[in-house]
């Protein structure tokens, strides 16, 4: 059974429509890419299960519809949000940024440190002091203390350095080994998403055009719907 | 200890000494003063809680504040008349615990419902809805005579506190300064607990705090009402001090002073509104007596403040606030 499902999906900012009818399903346990180049529909499908823009058709969480729920109670249902760009508390140190997301799981301050050592060098460190790199790790992890049941990374990994971006792709491989996280991922990166995304979902202009195994994502349909 | 928290130390004690000394001294009036500034201060220390930790820019504190004022005021007017508040149900009190209790719940109601119906809005509509039920409370007691209407209520004898004589200043100074420190410690505790945590997550970004399933609207109006409930306490202890209330306790004015002293004395620090109340009291004794128009180096001293020392004299001070570590 799949954990979330869409279909038929649309959105809209203002008389501004974003999304057409974007469909797919994320199963327990999967890590899907949702894919497209900029401006097809991707961060606007985040926001539309997240609740964060009002949407038609239909979003279901583990048999449950997410419209018309305001969007602390979809997190609340188990979905955890990476968003974009790096949104931390800045005022707030890094483990008063995860203890003020900590909700009960398996997910504790300790285990995160493992994660991510870095953040746990710094834990009493202010947000806004730390680099880019490590404002989204802590923003990964904030996700994670909420022990999500899906997490959802919205471009975790853009305009980090590439030793950076080496260490939150290695981190998301251990998560997908160790803990079975069910991972809707959005990124550009097409050889590090090979290393973890089980499927593939392609938006093209606010619509899904292409879905399936990431193995069969060949170098065509890269080049047909994605530009690379 | 940081530099925040012994500048904090030094201003306690400074309330613990000056008062002591001036009751030596015969200084009456000063302590009457400092009584002043602690009571404004523990308003501060309310209005604080949701200006400085929550970011609501609220400029209707006086409400409460007001609330509790004539909370007291009724209670004990009903006790000293010796006539009952509601017919041969309810008599009035002269007892300060019990004013206090029923102070802060009538506080805690009346921000619980201004907070779910302002809190819909934010930014300068929010100054104008809290402006808004302030002015409402404002009128509708100058227009209340059966208590006073525009001239007041007159308390002949201040409550009591037991085991206390409170018509001695300096025995009611040290009950004020109590209340004060006893509130300080619970704004302190909250803002390390985990609820204050998210109230400054949801200060500084709320979109972000839903995206980890928390509602920021509730967080804030929560802090709300306990702020309400603290400046409603302030107002209760102003009316005994002063043995009067009058509509001028829910005054706009009254709101901005208290904006003006949480600023003075440093926005969010958790002693920014004792410092202020501080220099609030003292500067409107004496600059009082040098010139009828002291509201102007008050207001040039804001501004100076406001310009250059964002974190008001505690952050000139103690320079800026720390990462709780």
């Amino acid at each position: 059974m799949s954990l979330l499902s869409l279909d038929t999906v649309t959105a809209s900012y203002g008389a501004t429509q974003a999304l057409f009818g974007v469909g797919f399903d994320v199963a327990e346990g999967e890590v899907v890419a949702l894919m497209g180049r900029n401006g097809m529909g991707k961060t606007t499908t985040v926001k539309a299960i997240c609740g964060m823009v009002r949407a038609g058709g239909s979003l279901m969480f583990d048999g449950m519809p997410l419209a018309g729920r305001p969007s602390h109670r979809i997190a609340r249902l188990g979905i955890g949000l990476v968003p974009e760009g790096r949104r931390v508390f800045r005022d707030l140190s890094v483990e008063e940024n995860l203890r003020a997301a900590a909700r009960p799981g398996d997910w504790t301050l300790q285990r995160l440190a493992d994660l991510f050592p870095r953040l746990g060098e710094r834990r009493g460190q202010r947000a806004a002091s730390l680099s880019g790199g490590e404002q989204q790790m802590l923003a990964i992890g904030r996700a994670l203390m909420t022990n999500p049941r899906l997490l959802i990374l919205d471009e975790a990994t853009e305009g980090l350095a590439p030793i950076v971006r080496q260490e939150i792709w290695a981190a998301l491989t251990g998560l997908k080994r160790d803990g079975g996280l069910t991972i809707l991922i959005v990124d550009k990166g097409l050889r590090e998403l090979a290393r973890v995304a089980d499927r593939a979902v392609i938006l093209e202009r606010g619509r899904d055009v292409w879905t399936g195994d990431f193995d069969a994502l060949s170098p065509e349909i890269a080049v047909r719907h994605l530009g690379v | 200890m940081s530099r925040e928290g012994a500048l904090n130390l030094v201003v306690l004690a400074g309330l613990v000494a000056l008062p002591l000394w001036a009751h030596l001294a015969g200084e009456t009036f000063t302590v009457t003063l400092a009584t002043r500034a602690v009571i404004l201060a523990l308003a501060g220390v309310g209005l604080n809680l949701a200006l400085g930790a929550g970011g609501l820019v609220s400029l209707g504190h006086a409400a409460f504040f007001g609330l509790g004022g004539y909370a007291m005021g009724i209670l004990a007017f009903h006790a000293q008349s010796m006539t009952p508040l509601v017919d041969g149900l309810l008599p009035g009190t002269k007892s300060m615990p019990v004013i206090w209790l029923t102070t802060i719940a009538v506080s805690a109601l009346a921000a619980l419902v201004i907070g779910l119906l302002s809190l819909r809005t934010a930014g300068v509509y929010f100054i104008m809805v809290t402006l808004a039920f302030g002015q409402m409370f404002f009128y509708f007691a100058i227009s209340w005579n059966a208590y006073g209407g525009e001239d007041g209520l007159s308390i002949w004898v201040r409550n009591g506190f037991p085991g206390l004589n409170t018509l001695v200043p300096i025995q009611f100074y040290g009950l004020c300064f109590a209340v004060l420190a006893l509130v300080l410690l619970l704004s302190h505790l909250v803002r390390r607990s985990p609820f204050g945590l998210v109230l400054n997550a949801a200060r500084q970004v709320p979109a972000r705090l839903e995206a980890v399933g928390l509602d920021p609207t509730r967080v804030k109006l929560v802090a709300f009402v306990v702020s309400g409930a603290i400046t409603g306490l302030a107002g209760a202890l102003f009316a005994d001090l002063n043995r009067f209330v009058s509509p001028a306790m829910f005054s706009w004015q009254l709101s901005g002073e208290l904006m003006v002293l949480v600023i003075l004395g440093g926005v969010g620090r958790l002693f920014g509104p004792v410092v202020g109340a501080v220099i609030f009291v003292a500067l409107e004794h004496w600059l009082d007596g040098v010139s009828d128009y002291w509201h102007v180096y008050l207001g040039l001293l804001l501004l100076l403040i406001v310009l250059f020392a964002r974190g008001g004299v505690i952050g000139l001070v103690a320079g800026r606030e720390r990462a709780h570590d």
